[in-house]
C-alpha cells in the first residue's frame, strides 16, 4: 500500500471507531431519557463485561472450541472469589496475575 | 450529587489527577504488554514505529488494531479493514449510550474530547466508579488519558524494541482478564445484576461457538440486559400487586 492509501485507511478506521463512541453520548446526554431506557442501560455494564470475559476464559480462540480445562478458567475461579471478598480492583489484578504465573509454571 | 459538586468539595486539580491515576493503573499495567505485542506484530507486517504510533493515535482500539495488522499482513483491502473495524468497535455504541446517564447535561465540547477515550477497560472502571458515587467526569477523563498515553507509547516501544523482550512474564497476560473479573464483581449490585451477568456469560459463550467473529459481545449484552430488565420489571409488578 502507498503512503496516501495507508493514511486514508487509518483515517477511515479512526472515523468508524470514534463515531460509535461519540454519537450516543452526544445525542442521549442532552435529554431526559424515559425510565425504561435508564433501567435497561443500567444493566448494560454488567452484561457487556460478562459477555467480554466469559468466552475469553472458556473458549480456545485458535480452535473456537469450549474447553473447561483452560488455565485461564481455573485461575479465574479463585480470582473471582478474591474479588468478591476484597472488592479491590488493583488487588484482584495482582492476585490474578500471580495465580496465572503459578499455573503456567506448574502445568 | 452532580459531578461539579464533587469536584469542588475535593481538593482541586491535584486530587482529580491523583484519583484518576489511582483508578487507571490496572488498565495501564494491562495495556503495556498488549501494546508492545501489537508494536512487534506491526513491525513484522511492515508498519514501522511512526505508522503504528499514528494508528494508535487515530484508532485507539486494541482488538481492532490487532485485526487490522493481521489483515494488512494478509493483503486485505482498505475497505475490508475499515468495515471490520466498524463491526469490531460497534460495542462502544452501547457503552457510550450507558455513559450518557452519568454525563447527562455535560457540554458538547467535553463529550467530544471524552468520547475518544472510551474503551472496554475505561468504560468498566469509570462506570463502576460513577455508580459508587465518588466520581466525576474530570477524574474519568484522567483515566482515559492515562490509558490512552500508555497504549500509544507501548505500541511505539513495541515496534522499536519489542522483539527483545520475552512474552508473558510474571502472569502479565492475566492482567486484563483479572481486571475484568474485578469489574464484573463490582457491578453485581443485586439479584437482577447477577442474573444479567450470568445470562450474558452463557449467551456469549454459546453465541461465539456458533457464530465466529465479534458479534457475540453486542448480541449477548443486548439480550441479557433485556432479559434482566424484563425479569426485574415482572418481580416489581408482582410485589406491587401483593401489597
Amino acid at each position: 500500500m502507498s503512503f496516501s492509501t495507508y493514511l486514508l485507511l487509518l483515517l477511515g478506521m479512526g472515523a468508524v471507531t470514534y463515531l460509535p463512541r461519540l454519537l450516543p453520548l452526544l445525542l442521549l446526554s442532552q435529554r431526559q431519557l424515559p425510565r425504561w431506557l435508564v433501567d435497561w442501560l443500567e444493566l448494560i455494564p454488567v452484561a457487556i463485561l460478562a459477555a467480554l470475559l466469559a468466552p475469553s476464559l472458556l473458549i480456545d480462540s485458535h480452535s473456537n472450541s469450549f474447553n473447561l480445562l483452560r488455565p485461564e478458567f481455573w485461575v479465574a475461579v479463585p480470582t473471582f472469589l478474591f474479588a468478591v471478598r476484597s472488592q479491590s480492583l488493583g488487588g484482584t489484578v495482582l492476585v490474578g496475575m500471580g495465580l496465572f504465573w503459578l499455573a503456567e509454571k506448574l502445568f | 450529587m452532580t459531578s461539579t459538586q464533587y469536584n469542588q468539595t475535593h481538593e482541586g486539580r491535584s486530587g482529580v489527577l491523583r484519583d484518576g491515576l489511582a483508578a487507571a493503573w490496572p488498565i495501564c499495567l494491562g495495556y503495556f504488554p498488549i501494546g508492545m505485542a501489537l508494536g512487534v506484530l506491526g513491525q513484522q507486517a511492515g508498519l514501522g514505529p511512526a505508522w503504528i504510533g499514528l494508528m494508535s493515535v487515530l484508532v485507539f482500539a486494541g482488538s481492532a488494531q490487532f485485526i487490522a495488522v493481521a489483515m494488512l499482513d494478509g493483503g486485505a483491502s482498505a475497505t475490508a479493514i475499515i468495515l471490520t473495524t466498524l463491526v469490531v468497535n460497534f460495542r462502544h455504541f452501547l457503552m457510550s449510550s450507558a455513559l450518557a446517564i452519568p454525563l447527562r447535561g455535560v457540554r458538547r465540547s467535553f463529550l467530544i474530547l471524552f468520547a475518544y477515550g472510551i474503551t472496554d477497560e475505561s468504560f468498566g472502571v469509570n462506570m463502576t466508579r460513577f455508580r459508587a458515587g465518588n466520581w466525576d467526569r474530570w477524574r474519568a477523563l484522567v483515566v482515559h488519558h492515562a490509558a490512552n498515553s500508555t497504549w500509544i507509547l507501548a505500541t511505539i516501544l513495541g515496534s522499536l524494541v519489542g522483539s527483545l523482550i520475552p512474552p508473558g512474564a510474571f502472569g502479565i497476560d492475566f492482567a486484563l482478564p483479572g481486571m475484568f473479573i474485578a469489574l464484573l464483581v463490582l457491578q453485581l449490585h443485586g439479584r437482577a445484576y447477577v442474573f444479567t451477568g450470568g445470562l450474558a456469560a452463557g449467551l456469549a459463550v454459546i453465541w461465539k461457538l456458533l457464530i465466529p467473529g465479534d458479534s457475540y459481545i453486542v448480541g449477548a449484552a443486548i439480550l441479557a440486559a433485556t432479559g434482566g430488565y424484563l425479569v426485574r420489571r415482572r418481580v416489581r409488578r408482582q410485589r406491587e400487586a401483593k401489597g
